[in-house]
């Protein structure tokens, strides 16, 4: 590891600007890091060339005097946005080779801004996991190490992004966030992630997984860092019809470092049974944290938390299953078929052979609540009760400023784990699937390490459209909690 | 009351266009009834008078003129198919 692979997204951008280094020199160096630590899988397609292609162009920009928001700031992106002539597999087998003939909204915005692509980064498969372990490239491993020195998981879906900015293999990465991506990997790592709210970024060249849920965003090292690449990311989109036309405030801006009088809630069904010592101490030393600054920390009611992972799961893969229709071997991807084969036989073999064994669970479970007779009693049924829960955040609201939870319920888990059943799994996404069935910005932040020496991130969730508010007090929570840890072998 | 018997799990995947042997089928009714007793669940809740959420994003779907705004990437939209002739994906045989 070099000087140049620990500069926060700030520091770069700041020595780009005074000279100290050029953005080739970075991308050289974040390419370095990459070739070094290829056994953690964070990548599924490494783009050196064209990371120093844009490099250079973006050398030569600054030196006209055009340098963008992000200029010359070498990234990584998860493997769920197109990007044109670059393959996006969505980490499933159905895309291996799928080369988008188009740049999604999200990459434009930021390639625009000035950034460099390193890569395209690991994920769950179709972003359908807590612990990439579903994606077809194989797992992710999480740069840190506990005690025992077993092989952990980076968290998912976002998990190859997280171990990317963690192991400094790139300065920051983007994310997407359906029901916890974005915040529960970044938790895992030890890193910054923002999930904005709903619309905020557009969805428009995203792939696909439950359309009403899925939010692009910022993964990083510090909360300035979520803050300026959210500013690069984001914006109105014609294209996605549910991108907010609304300005782009400077996020970067809101980090005053002052929450005097600001009043955060603390909601007493996330205290759930059996929360780990370690968890619930996290949680109390944030509170502490937030008082110390000045902000006025008071008990709230969110009574229908515990609803919200059973709705996650008939909402999402009914999307899913939906939005999955269009891998049919016809238009793109892979097709499995043999002479004689009907049409049906074609999809049904293409589908099972591209799909994994999660993705095929959820499409069912999906086509099953969407089925005739199963509509009204599951489905109509979850977005009712998704009406609650976003009543539930809507009156918390009308108090509190922000909500503070911890992200997960336990640190990074082993390769392996909870495998056996699909529901153990889900229950990693307990705190981060009520703000995504209310569309509302949750930011992750890392304050202290468990037990074993992993990292541990609490979650702040903010109104609508004031990832502001967010940015703000987690700016104030990352000081306080001086959070300075480094995974095994990057420290110093 | 959820619990899933092998020909549902053979009509959902059929419906879902995934082919399954029969080996699996056993399996995934375990793995389906397990995730369908966990969203069991939502039934005690009481929804009256609650509106589904389909959207959280408080728009108006916008509106356009009705024009055509892009074309002419014949080769962009069939850059990635399996198979084309003429312009054209083609698919198995579907009219006897």
């Amino acid at each position: 590891m070099t000087d140049l692979t620990n500069l926060t997204l700030a520091d770069a951008r700041d020595g780009l600007a005074k000279g100290d280094y050029t953005s080739v020199e970075l991308t050289e160096a974040h390419i370095a890091s990459m070739a070094a630590q290829r056994k953690l899988n964070a990548y599924i397609t490494e783009t050196p060339e064209q990371a120093l292609e844009m490099a250079k162009a973006s050398d030569t920009k600054r030196a006209k005097g055009e340098a963008g928001k992000m200029e010359g700031l070498p990234i990584a992106i998860k493997d769920l946005f197109c990007t044109e002539n670059v393959q996006t597999t969505a980490a499933s087998h159905i895309l291996e080779g799928f080369i988008p003939q188009y740049e999604s909204t999200v990459t434009a915005n930021l390639f625009g801004n000035g950034a460099v692509m390193l890569g395209k980064t690991n994920l769950d498969e179709f972003a359908m996991g807590s612990s990439n372990m579903t994606s077809y490239y194989g797992n992710v491993i999480n740069p840190w190490k506990g005690k025992d020195g077993k092989d952990l998981v980076p968290g998912g879906s976002s998990g190859g992004s997280a171990a990317a900015v963690a192991g400094r293999m790139a300065l920051a990465a983007t994310g997407t966030d359906t029901g916890g991506s974005i915040r529960q990997p970044a938790a895992y790592c030890g890193i910054v992630g923002l999930k904005p709210t709903y619309g905020r970024c557009s969805r428009w060249g995203v792939v696909a997984f439950a359309s009403s849920l899925d939010q692009a965003g910022p993964m990083t090292r510090t909360v300035r860092d979520a803050a300026i690449m959210l500013g690069a990311m984001a914006g109105h989109d014609a294209k996605d019809s549910t991108s907010a036309p609304m300005a782009v405030p400077d996020f970067e801006a809101a980090l005053s470092g002052d929450i005097r009088g600001m009043k955060i809630g603390i909601p007493k069904e996330y205290r759930v049974d059996g929360m780990p010592d370690e968890i619930a101490r996290l949680w109390d030393d944030g509170v502490a944290m937030l008082r110390d600054a000045g902000a006025d920390v008071v008990d709230i009611t969110l009574p229908h938390t515990k609803y919200a992972l059973p709705t996650y799961y008939i909402v999402a893969p009914a999307e899913a299953s939906s939005n999955l229709a269009r891998y049919d071997g016809v238009r793109f991807g892979q097709r499995v078929m043999e002479d004689g084969d009907s049409l049906d036989d074609m999809y049904m073999k293409t589908r099972a052979a591209g799909f994994g064994k999660e993705v095929q669970r959820r499409i069912m479970i999906g086509t099953y609540v969407l089925s005739a007779g199963y509509y009204d009693a599951y489905y109509n049924k979850a977005l009712k009760v998704r009406r609650r829960i976003y009543e539930d955040f809507a009156n918390a609201f009308g108090t509190v400023d922000a909500v503070l939870t911890p992200t997960a319920p336990s640190a990074a888990f082993a390769v392996g784990e909870n495998s056996d059943d699909p529901v153990k799994m889900y229950l990693n996404d307990v705190f981060t699937v009520p703000a995504s069935l209310a569309g509302l910005p949750g930011l992750s932040v890392p304050t202290g390490l468990s037990d074993n020496g992993l990292p541990l991130g609490l979650q702040l969730i903010g109104k609508p459209f004031d990832e502001e508010t967010v940015i703000r007090i987690g700016g104030v929570l990352e000081t306080a909690a001086g959070f300075d840890a480094k995974p095994a072998g990057l420290e110093g | 009351m959820s619990s899933l018997d092998k020909e549902t799990v053979r009509k959902i995947a059929f419906l879902s266009r995934i082919k399954v042997s029969e080996e699996e089928l056993g399996e995934l009714a375990g793995d389906l009834t397990r995730i369908l007793d966990f969203i069991e669940e939502l039934q005690e809740v009481d929804v009256e008078g609650a509106a589904p959420l389909t959207s959280v994003a408080d728009l108006t779907l916008p509106l356009r003129k009705d024009e055509v705004t892009d074309g002419n990437i014949q080769q962009k939209v069939l850059a990635n198919a399996p198979k084309t002739d003429a312009g054209c994906f083609v698919v198995p045989k579907v009219i006897e």
